[in-house]
């Protein structure tokens, strides 16, 4: 339960730092926060040749609110999420999901940047991204690049980003006025990586309809997906929980790829997925009236 | 490759300077170079919390920071909490209100609730479990350390009136 041996960099600058991560010469990592990659690599599941730490390169570490626009920086931890009141007033959807991630003693350290770009298909960053259509903007040997989150998720820890390529800030746009949204999980003890999640968001038209509507089961399957199916059969429709039970029995039928481990099972995870889909939309529906 | 580097960190207000191995965790520097025993090691993967010490004011988890990430930085572990001779309200709870039996994880428990209950002298339930329920104990069944950390609670508001 100790790392394997590698070397150590802090550098100064993003430009250092992107230098030594596109050296093909040495397997690098960025350590962020180092709360997924540490444990790895104690595991001796990651064994990198270098470490390039990003805690000195300056401007990663910020919250701001640019029009409704929520900015953070991929060094900020979920300590200062959680604590900020810009995201709360900007973002209340991500400071709940926020509140998902482990405990005060992980979130101290844990950053937004690290959980985007390790892409744990059971963590909440990713389906928050995928749910609220973020933009991620990164920096390699050839430049910046913004990547829409629709590209961004390839597959089970496995992101977009190409190799030297820092992300370097996340961007999270405002949701619409009246959007009523929910984020809903289910772990065996708070705090653990959940079993099944899903989060929505969606309006309500002049008539009461859904519309808008964006469900995003994770923890399921490789990456955060959208259910467009259910999606498709809400959007239009009256709000009722029979309506919401159905289309997330179908949305759970339909899971392609379901994880299935030893924390739970694939029909558990299904079951659960359902259940957690029609509470996060009703939650969503009463956010939505709310706010109307 | 893996050269030692230098480090300089302030451990319970001391200045430290010593060569290490990257890959050497905090915990294990703080314990076996330092000879702060009171960092415990238990899961090393960040789950059980006994290696939890501050750096710069913050509860982290010793395991999962390397030792050279705490290079320029201040570190406090249980030793550093008591006021020389008196033990800290928080571990004159936990004893008064059996907040340990075993006693391996409360070095972590100490620590954590000490961050709570600085920033927040009146914090609610849900952020009390919320810390605690980022600690393992398997003696307690948390009861009475739920009635340490009301306990402390009170003798800090005490103190401070």
């Amino acid at each position: 339960m100790k790392p394997a041996p590698f070397d150590y960099v802090i550098p100064a600058t993003l430009e250092e730092a992107i230098g030594y991560l596109a050296n093909d010469d040495v397997e690098a990592h960025v350590l962020a926060g180092g709360q997924s990659l540490v444990p790895a690599m104690n595991m001796r599941m990651s064994r990198p040749e270098l470490l390039v730490d990003l805690a000195k390169v300056d401007d990663l570490d910020f919250i701001r609110d640019e029009s409704g626009s929520l900015q953070l920086g991929a060094m900020t931890t979920k300590r200062d999420v959680e604590m900020s009141p810009v995201v709360a007033h900007a973002q209340p959807l991500l400071h709940a999901a926020n509140m998902w991630v482990a405990h005060p003693q992980i979130r101290n350290r844990s950053t937004v940047g690290g959980s985007i770009a390790h892409a744990d298909p059971a963590a909440e960053y990713p389906a928050v991204a995928l749910l609220l259509g973020a933009e991620f903007e990164a920096q390699g040997p050839n430049g910046k690049r913004t990547i829409p989150v629709d590209d961004f998720f390839v597959t089970y820890f496995t992101t977009a980003l190409e190799e030297g390529e820092v992300l370097t800030k996340v961007m999270l746009p405002a949701m619409a006025a009246g959007t009523g949204w929910s984020f809903q999980e289910i772990a065996r003890r708070h705090g653990d990586f959940a079993m099944a999640g899903v989060g929505v968001t969606l309006q309500l038209d002049s008539a009461g309809h859904c519309q808008n509507t964006r469900v995003v089961p994770f923890a399921l399957g490789p990456t955060p997906v959208r259910a467009t199916a259910v999606e498709e059969a809400i959007n239009g429709e009256t709000p009722s929980a029979d309506l919401f039970e159905h289309a997330c029995q179908k949305m759970a039928d339909g899971i392609e790829d379901p994880t299935s481990d030893v924390h739970a099972s694939v029909e558990y995870r299904r079951h659960l997925s359902s259940v957690l889909g029609a509470r996060a939309l009703e939650e969503a529906v009463d956010r939505a009236r709310a706010a109307n | 490759m893996s050269d030692k580097k230098t480090i300089r960190v302030t451990v319970n207000g001391t200045a430290h300077e010593a060569q290490v191995e990257p890959r050497t965790l905090l915990a294990d520097f703080l314990r076996q170079e330092l000879h702060f025993g009171g960092v415990h090691v238990g899961c090393e993967h960040g789950v059980c919390g006994v290696c939890t010490i501050l750096m710069d004011g913050k509860a982290v988890r010793s395991c999962l920071t390397l030792a050279v990430q705490a290079d320029g930085h201040e570190i406090v572990t249980i030793e550093g909490i008591a006021n020389d001779a008196e033990l800290h309200p928080i571990q004159q709870a936990f004893i008064e209100e059996h907040g340990l039996q075993c006693g391996f994880c409360t070095p972590g428990f100490v620590i954590a609730i000490y961050e709570l209950l600085r920033d927040n002298k009146e914090p609610t339930e849900e952020q009390i479990m919320d810390v605690i329920g980022g600690e393992i104990c398997r003696c307690t069944g948390y009861e009475g350390i739920r009635k340490a950390v009301r306990s402390a609670i009170k003798k800090l508001q005490a103190a401070s009136a």
